[in-house]
């Protein structure tokens, strides 16, 4: 779907996506890395279960919501990446961990 | 020309629209006028609970005679209006309100009702697995619930109208003037005579009152609501606390709606509400200590709807001291929600028989004496 | 709580940055509060990286231009706070902003409202698909991170971007699979009239005529259609247009839509500022007079969320609002603020005479503002045009009550990507004005925050 030019100056980081190490360059956001990495649909809706995936890129449409570092409904188009983030989809309503033996 | 009713209601909330309900069922002629739309304030955007627990004892049998009415819902107004009767739960976080709770029930069961009962850590803990493992109890009416106040609001005006209700939306009340021994209420568009006018006029009730002669000290109430985004299902009950001003409940979306009477900014005059956030940062304190995993969930929206305050929190629901053939059913004070299907029943008792058998005589409109009901 | 400010800037793009630049440079205390990491806005996305990058000559001269602009807010001394989510604006000025983790209140004796412009929603079959966004997203793309289509991309709309985007990837030495172009023929009939106004930005015309011919020579295929759909399982695998009255279909793996870009007006809107319908630009826009000061003294307006001007209009709207704060304030005098004013107005009238010729020229055709009953209208609640319409046929009056009744609205975006189409399901089905039937009342905040970060407010 996309692909980056050549840019051999940026510096880079390692972030894991969907599970699989990717190198991507320092300035990436979330969204951009997951776009960039092949990842297709980076959420389902919580209403009907559809796929989706980032849409506006300028943190208007939430459509980009993901988990990253374990943190659900984040817009992925404005988090910039780090080294040894974790970016996830979200499958459906964010998750809610009560803990202990009751959750 | 001049519309002839039997009744003229005057706003189209919820006690608006169930009055021309149960007076339309008796067939009586009503004409209700809502200066914008059935439901456009608090009537459509409160938090939906259908509660019988913790009422003023004034309240408490009309509330439990109401229940009646919620249970056959959709027998009454054709929808279910999305009432649920998952209970109602007000938690106790101490002993010592665990202790409130004990003294409360004993006084309700004093006046001779048994819906509300004390339940200890194991089985609230069993009713509500997210709640924070400090509380301790709490009280309970088991099939209180709550329901879709616009929906509920839209069915009891859509039903009325079916009946032959003649409901005008866009039509302000500009005067009420003496006709005979009618009344002529003169709206925005058109006249409209009866000899009875229910002021059912929420928020601007006071105005309404003051065209009769009847002067009441009212406030403008602005409960703020919040919601977050969609969780997976946690919750059934709705969930108040003893020592918090909370209301907290899940909805069939998965939403998380939390109120509880904090307030906003509203001017009745305009119309307008704004949310006062370091106000509804307390919802959020008070929801987040009793569901601490909801620290990280994304409040999504927040709203605050108008309505009427009476010095004693309670509604004013009986006939004018200064005029004849007016009704008063207003100034519910952000607990007149379940309170609606009842209120319409009692209304159509005191146009059709001059008098209810339901209990509200702690609601009279003379209660606060002659400073505030009667001719300034 | 931050120090007060003469002004708080919500917004770094051309407007908010040119605001701040000349409050600086009159004295005032002025701070830019944006969510992006650098300044520039949409517009000028990440200039002062991508103009050093491997997109920078495709990027052209126009994008170029962001540079001098950031220089200028830089050396200004105003404040800049990247990364915050502003979610309230108060009528008194004050603005609470979020950077995910704690919010913060930046007292302001003005707020400057500079938030600009997002593209207008393109309802149409399949648009939820992954794989379908928008070409300003591509756009934001090339520029952030110098992203460029690969694989059978199709760009479908209307409107100068989509031009821009095709001429920015031939220049970079990409690929599109072809442009469908869904500009209603009869515009430019319509348009032609404000040719003659029009003539006085030639500059401008003759990029677009330029802009036409690179395309051209491209040999991108061109097809004028009037309805789109995207279609796959899973995602976009097959995008198809009607082109003279006939379906055609093709592979597609990344279908980019524009129809054009209205004001970003959730933050006037919530704040209470009274604002009208724009026939010629079908969206609504605050009402504003001539120092971008709105129905709320403290709150000003600057750039394309006041009205779509453009970059460079924008920047000088921001620095006439920053010109007109100053008086009212009472640091320069009206005088000053007048003859300061008159060359940025010179240089103004030269960029809008163009717009009535643009705005006519690129109307969206009517199945983008009231789309047919199976398209989704409300991404976020999965609701579709048909629902939006069965609720008119109920008694719902307006988008309110639309949305009390099928939640259209009311997921995370509040409203932002169906606003403008629930409104024109709602007009063209009660036969009244957009304007008549309104907007969705705004709820705060404008952007979620999560309970915590709102208890903390309070603990």
């Amino acid at each position: 779907m996309f692909r980056k030019l050549p840019d051999p100056a940026a510096p880079t980081v390692t972030v894991t996506i969907d599970g699989r190490a990717h190198t991507v360059a320092a300035h990436e956001t979330a969204a951009s890395a997951a776009l960039l990495a092949g990842m297709g649909a980076t959420r389902r809706s919580p209403v009907t279960g559809e796929p989706r995936a980032p849409f506006c890129m300028m943190g208007v449409c939430y459509e980009c919501l993901m988990v990253i570092d374990d943190v659900p409904s984040r817009q992925a188009c404005l988090v910039t990446v780090a080294d040894g983030m974790r970016i996830d989809r979200q499958p459906g309503a964010r998750a809610l961990d009560f803990g202990g033996e009751d959750a | 020309m001049t519309v002839e009713a039997d009744v003229v209601i005057v706003g189209g909330g919820l006690h608006g629209c169930s009055a021309a309900l149960h007076l339309a069922q008796r067939g009586q002629r009503v004409v209700l006028l809502e200066r914008r739309h059935v439901g456009r304030h608090s009537s459509g955007i409160n938090a939906g609970g259908v509660r019988t627990m913790n009422r003023d004892p004034a309240e408490i049998g009309l509330s439990v005679a109401g229940m009646e009415l919620w249970r056959r819902i959709g027998e009454l107004v054709g929808d279910d209006c999305g009432f649920h009767a998952h209970g109602q739960i007000r938690v106790a976080e101490t002993d010592a309100e665990l202790a409130k709770v004990a003294d409360r029930v004993a006084m309700v069961r004093g006046l001779g009702f048994r819906h509300e009962e004390l339940i200890e850590r194991d089985e609230l803990r069993r009713l509500v697995p997210a709640i924070a493992p400090h509380c301790v109890g709490g009280l309970i009416v088991r099939d209180d619930g709550a329901a879709d106040p616009y929906r509920t609001t839209l069915a009891f005006g859509r039903r009325a109208a079916a009946l032959g209700a003649d409901i005008r939306e866009g039509e302000g009340l500009v005067a009420l003037e003496r006709a005979g021994a009618d009344w002529l209420a003169v709206g925005e568009q058109g006249r409209y005579r009866a000899p009875v006018v229910v002021n059912a006029a929420g928020a601007w009730a006071g105005d309404v009152a003051a065209m009769v002669g009847d002067r009441f000290d009212l406030r403008v109430r602005a409960s703020m609501m919040m919601v977050t985004e969609r969780v997976p299902h946690f919750l059934d009950p709705v969930i108040a606390a003893v020592g918090r001003a909370l209301s907290f409940k899940q909805s069939d979306a998965g939403t998380v709606v939390i109120g509880g009477g904090q307030q906003g900014v509203a001017d009745r005059h305009t119309e307008t509400t704004r949310i006062a956030f370091a106000n509804l940062a307390r919802s959020a304190v008070a929801a987040t200590a009793l569901f601490p995993a909801m620290r990280g969930v994304r409040l999504v929206r927040s709203w605050c709807g108008i309505e009427a305050e009476t010095p004693d929190h309670l509604p004013v629901l009986g006939r004018s001291v200064a005029a004849e053939g007016v009704i008063h059913s207003f100034g519910y004070s952000g607990h007149g929600f379940q309170l609606g299907p009842i209120c319409g029943a009692v209304v159509a008792d005191l146009v059709t028989r001059g008098g209810t058998n339901l209990p509200i005589s702690g609601l009279a409109p003379g209660r606060f004496g002659e400073r505030f009901a009667g001719r300034p | 709580m931050a120090e007060m400010q003469d002004l708080v800037v919500v917004g770094a793009g051309p407007a908010g940055l040119a605001a701040a630049t000349q409050a600086a440079e009159l004295g005032l205390s002025a701070t830019v509060l944006d969510e992006q990491p650098a300044p520039g806005g949409q517009i000028y996305r990440a200039v002062e990286r991508a103009a050093q990058g491997p997109a920078a000559a495709a990027l052209g001269e126009d994008f170029r231009h962001g540079l001098s602009v950031v220089d200028a807010f830089r050396r200004s001394g105003a404040g800049y706070r990247p990364g915050l989510q502003v979610w309230q604006v108060e009528q008194s000025g004050e603005v609470l902003a979020s950077d995910g983790q704690r919010s913060e209140a930046f007292p302001a004796r003005r707020a400057v409202i500079a938030v600009g412009a997002s593209e207008r929603p393109v309802p149409i079959p399949g648009w939820t698909l992954p794989g379908v966004m928008t070409v300003g997203a591509g756009q934001i793309l090339l520029k952030s991170s110098g992203m460029m289509p690969s694989g059978e991309t199709w760009v479908a709309g209307s409107g100068p971007l989509p031009l821009l985007y095709l001429s920015q990837i031939i220049a970079a030495g990409g690929r599109i699979a072809g442009y469908i172009d869904t500009t209603p023929a009869a515009n430019g009939l319509a348009a032609g009239p404000h040719l003659f106004a029009a003539l006085r930005n030639l500059p401008y015309l003759r990029k677009g005529l330029k802009l036409r011919g690179v395309l051209r020579r491209s040999g991108i295929p061109v097809h004028r259609a009037d309805s789109v759909e995207a279609a796959g399982d899973g995602r976009v695998e097959r995008v198809r247009f009607r082109a003279g009255g006939a379906w055609q279909e093709k592979p597609c793996d990344l279908l980019m839509l524009h129809e054009g870009v209205v004001p970003n007006v959730h933050v006037t809107m919530a704040v209470g500022c009274a604002h009208g319908w724009d026939d010629r630009q079908k969206c609504f826009r605050p009402t504003l007079d001539e120092w971008g000061r709105t129905d709320i003294q403290p709150i000003l307006v600057a750039g394309d969320c006041g009205g779509i001007e453009g970059a460079r209009a924008a920047e000088l709207r921001g620095r006439l609002v920053a010109l007109g704060a100053a008086a009212d304030l009472g640091r320069i005098d009206q005088a000053t603020r007048d003859r300061l004013a008159r060359p940025l107005r010179r240089e103004l009238g030269r960029h809008l005479p163009i717009r009535a010729f643009l705005d006519t020229l690129f109307t969206p055709r009517p199945e983008v503002l009231s789309p047919p009953d199976a398209v989704i209208a409300c991404r976020c609640e999965s609701v579709t045009a048909g629902q939006v319409r069965e609720t008119v046929r109920i008694g719902a009056v307006g988008p309110n009550q639309a949305k009390s009744f099928i939640r259209c609205g009311m997921g995370p975006c509040q409203g932002r990507f169906c606003g403008l189409t629930v409104t024109g399901i709602i007009a063209e089905a009660t036969g009244r004005t957009p304007g008549e039937v309104g907007f969705f009342r705004i709820r705060p905040p404008l952007k979620t925050l999560t309970l915590g970060e709102l208890a903390a407010l309070a603990e």
